[in-house]
């Protein structure tokens, strides 16, 4: 595969271009600097920006991705130890400084308006021309299920390449040849003479070798660690309650905060009332907040608690906007949107317009499908911690985009990004949230006023709620020709929705000019693997006022529900099976057919089913993941049960079975909250749910039990973490219509139907 | 004012209209116990009082009838509580920060039903949200709990 080849490629190149192998970069036109280097201890030794070594063999793996519940330290490490011949359990993980030398690749070939299976000529190339962009870039993201791909090849090198060189430097040591040793937890052993020594024993030695520049990566067979499930290795913090949030975050001196923010983005106060607030026990201070994120106060205070309440009784007004985002009105803007022209078109196949122009009226389906907006809502509130000394600048927080944080950051302080010290914390969820900034810009405000000391800003659940960056909504208009009991030899599919990554870019890059086909806007439709004769998927851009962002599975969170939802239209309305359907439109494709046969095995589709059950299948590849879902349930006197749903994925190869698989269901039980009960609205430029009582999520009495199977599968790693959300969604809307008979367009299902 | 937290007495000063979980998080710099949400529907401030499952967010000291258990208070690193090796044990966090609340309800669940069948769980958990959606594993983890728990290790 190319990316593998290229990152392969730099990285040799990269690791040769250096001699004395303390700082070995991955830059092809000049080595990175080695960020570890800045904060050794007296007798640490760095070896690549991933591995320090104490003298006392204390192995410290560095994870240059952050830790959202997704595993991603356990994994990332896994690569490294593998190599490396040290246990799980021998080392030490940590976040790491924010540096670009951890820019990660995978993520802009996600963005790459190619589709991922299509391995053909231009699609590698554009992914090729993509991926020094990245590196030019230097974004350290963690985002598009990319870590684990990304990491792959990068992680594994740097802990064979440090094997090499202790064990390079135990043969200077003992004058013998090191083709005889061996190396297992941590030591080099010489078998012939019984010499061993401790990797940090020879860490100082093995710093004065040579990078070696032909290294051989394990192979598969010889795995002790990956392709196994590892013991995470956060847990014991997560579960004793010493794991430290952003939330959490205590420093000497430390001040708190909390905000008051208006309405919308670009609305000014108009009257302010700070008495009742300045009132509150413990309150030191309210300071005005002017970002392009929005405007408003923030309430310094001696303790959380105290924030809080200063905040709640702050008495605030804020001006109405000429034209207030307004739910009712942007889904009218929505569906006049698709009577335009299509701004981009990603998928044409054959001659749809001709086929369903020239059809009769009776081999048509045509429906319209529509999503709302959606909010992340995490457990833990948004926050960050900021400290403003002398023009320096520390920031305590977690940050899915750290190296785009730091340089907002700087801009706002007006200092140099050098200037400015990221420490990651632990974060309770994200979802795409915090790829965006504006919980450090708002903290950094508020640190402007307190003379040097650190504050550690938490949104309330109402701020927080009011100020997401949502999932946008979607309208598609669908149309299809199927003649009775064939398969449809045309589909049309026209998507209405905002650019995420125009809106983000915006707030990312506030001096750079985007313009461009978003492909995600129609991704999980214009990226499916259908063998349809006929096949048209075209998007249309639609500005709205709010600002919307990344989500779970972002396109394909919607897309997929389209796409799936009406293919089972398409395959009620030709009187054939809907998996039957699915084996016959992806036969070129083996494994969406092992997939799809395993899931109907496992859920025994197509059995007789008792009135009131219904069986709901979908499938996609997104995140270069094949899964499938078939869900059951149980409709009586219009509540719904959720019975039980068995889910086979081909994520390509495994590295860690139990984390992928709790990625899957997680991503699934994620997916069922937004199909059941999830809408965001507006109305006066407001958004209206503010907490979890007005956007529920699934709770345990309604979380089925979730059966996984993994296929494992001899191709390049797919992503996990956002895979089982796309299939979820449509899979559960088909088991409604299996079970009553009636058709849901229009997300949440909470409109038509109430969940037990 | 008086509280007995985590088996210990502490003078907790002349406020007693402070919700528990400000006091714990505020005053003894106790993090473990989560804020959420304002509606008490999250569950992610769950601790014990008497053995109990309270939400923290919903009693004020002055409220306060008996001895306040936190996450910090049933075990430690070098030794957990049979609820928190189960949770091991399932791997059940994902960002974990709801999973002190879920180990203080089960923690109480357990003390009160040694042997809960799957809807005592459904009841005794659907007060407390996990947006990763761990609730499978942490249904495997409370039965496996109740086995460590009755037989005493």
């Amino acid at each position: 595969m190319k990316a593998v080849d290229i990152a392969r490629r730099t990285f040799l190149l990269g690791a040769t271009a250096i001699a004395g192998g303390l700082a070995v970069g991955y830059f092809v036109t000049k080595p990175a600097r080695n960020p570890l280097e800045q904060e050794l201890k007296p007798d640490e030794v760095a070896f690549a920006p991933y591995v320090k070594i104490g003298h006392g063999n204390e192995i410290t793996i560095i994870v240059p991705r952050t830790e959202m519940g997704q595993g991603v330290h356990t994994t990332l490490a896994a690569y490294v130890a593998e190599e490396l011949d040290v246990s799980l359990e021998q080392i030490k993980v940590e976040g790491g400084p924010v540096d670009s030398a951890y820019y990660n690749t995978a993520v802009l070939e996600e963005l790459v308006p190619f589709i991922d299976f299509d391995q053909g000529m231009l699609a590698g190339a554009a992914r090729t021309l993509k991926a020094p962009t990245g590196k030019l870039l230097g974004i350290q993201i963690t985002a598009g299920s990319t870590s684990a791909r990304d990491g792959f090849e990068r992680m594994r090198y740097a802990g064979a390449v440090l094997r090499a060189m202790l064990v390079a430097a135990a043969a200077d040591e003992w004058n013998a040849d090191a083709r005889t040793f061996i190396t297992e937890n941590g030591t080099v052993i010489d078998p012939t003479s019984d010499y061993s020594a401790t990797y940090g024993q020879l860490s100082k030695r093995a710093a004065k070798q040579n990078v070696p520049s032909n290294i051989s990566l394990k192979p598969q067979s010889q795995w002790k660690i990956l392709g196994k499930s590892q013991p995470r290795v956060d847990f014991t913090e997560k579960v004793t309650g010493t794991a430290i949030y952003g939330t959490d975050w205590n420093l000497p001196e430390m001040l708190y905060g909390a905000v008051r923010l208006g309405p919308g983005t670009e609305s000014l106060p108009t009257r302010v009332d700070e008495a009742a607030a300045m009132n509150v026990p413990g309150v030191v201070k309210i300071v005005p907040i002017y970002l392009p994120h929005g405007t408003g106060y923030g309430v310094i205070a001696t303790g959380q608690y105290a924030a809080f309440k200063g905040a709640e009784a702050l008495a605030a007004e804020w001006e109405v906007p000429v034209d207030p985002a307004d739910s009712t009105k942007m889904n009218a803007e929505l569906k006049k949107k698709l009577k335009e022209p299509a701004d981009f078109v990603l998928r044409e196949e054959g001659n749809t317009a001709l086929i369903l122009a020239d059809a009769p009226r009776s081999e048509i389906v045509e429906a319209q499908y529509s999503v709302p907006f959606l909010a992340h809502a995490c457990m833990e509130p948004i926050n960050a911690a900021a400290r403003l000394n002398s023009g320096f600048v520390e920031v305590w927080t977690a940050s899915q985009a750290p190296t785009i944080l730091r340089s907002l950051v700087a801009t706002h302080a007006g200092v140099e990004p050098e200037n400015v010290l990221i420490h990651t914390t632990f974060c309770g969820g994200s979802f795409g949230r915090r790829l965006d900034s504006d919980f450090a810009l708002v903290a950094l405000e508020m640190a402007k006023h307190t003379e040097g000391k650190p504050i550690n800003v938490v949104w309330s659940r109402s701020e927080d709620m009011a100020h997401e960056i949502c999932r946008p909504p979607a309208v598609a208009n669908m149309q299809a020709r199927i003649k009775r009991r064939q398969l449809p030899d045309a589909v049309e599919i026209e998507v209405a929705s905002p650019s995420v990554l125009e809106s983000f870019m915006k707030r990312s890059y506030p001096d750079w000019f985007w313009a461009g086909s978003d492909q995600m806007l129609t991704a999980g439709a214009h990226d499916q693997p259908y063998a349809i004769e006929n096949y048209r998927v075209a998007a249309h851009k639609c500005d709205l006022a709010p600002p919307v962002g990344f989500w779970r599975s972002n396109g394909a969170s919607f897309n997929t529900f389209f796409q799936e939802c009406f293919l089972d239209e398409v395959a009620h309305a030709g009187r054939i099976d809907a998996l039957g359907m699915r084996l016959r439109l992806l036969a070129h494709h083996p494994s969406a057919i092992k997939m799809l046969q395993k899931v109907s095995d496992m859920s025994g589709w197509g059995r007789d089913l008792p009135d009131g059950k219904g069986l709901g299948l979908a499938q996609t590849f997104s995140f270069g993941t094949w899964v499938a879902l078939v869900v059951e349930v149980t409709s009586k006197e219009d509540q719904i049960k959720i019975d039980k749903v068995w889910c086979a994925a081909d994520v390509g190869q495994v590295m860690d079975p139990r984390i992928v698989e709790s990625q899957i269901s997680s991503g699934i039980v994620f997916g069922f909250s937004a199909a059941i009960s999830q809408e965001i609205t507006y109305k006066d430029g407001a958004i209206q749910e503010r907490d979890f009582d007005q956007y529920e999520m699934l709770r345990m009495d309604q979380c089925p039990d979730i059966e996984i199977e993994l296929i494992d599968a001899d191709r390049p790693m797919g992503g996990a973490g956002e895979a089982g959300t796309p299939p979820a969604i449509p899979a559960l809307v088909n088991a409604v219509f299996s079970a009553t008979g009636k058709r849901v367009r229009d997300l949440p299902l909470s409109r038509h139907f109430k969940f037990i | 004012m008086l509280m007995k937290l985590n088996g210990r007495w502490y003078d907790v000063g002349d406020d007693t209209t402070m919700p528990l979980l400000w006091v714990l998080r505020d005053k003894f710099g106790l993090m473990g116990t989560k804020y959420a949400c304002d509606s008490a529907t999250c569950g992610a401030c769950t601790v014990t009082i008497d053995g109990k499952s309270e939400l923290a967010c919903q009693k004020t000291i002055a409220e306060l009838t008996g001895e306040v258990q936190t996450i910090e208070g049933i075990g430690a690193s070098e030794e957990l509580h049979p609820v928190q090796q189960a949770w091991i044990d399932e791997q059940v966090p994902d960002c974990g920060y709801c999973q002190s609340g879920q180990i203080m309800a089960a923690v109480a669940l357990l003390a009160e039903t040694p042997s809960p069948s799957d809807a005592q769980i459904n009841d005794a958990m659907r007060g407390n949200l996990c947006r990763c959606g761990t609730y499978p594993r942490i249904r495997a983890a409370i039965k496996r709990a109740a086995k460590l728990l009755r037989s005493g290790t």
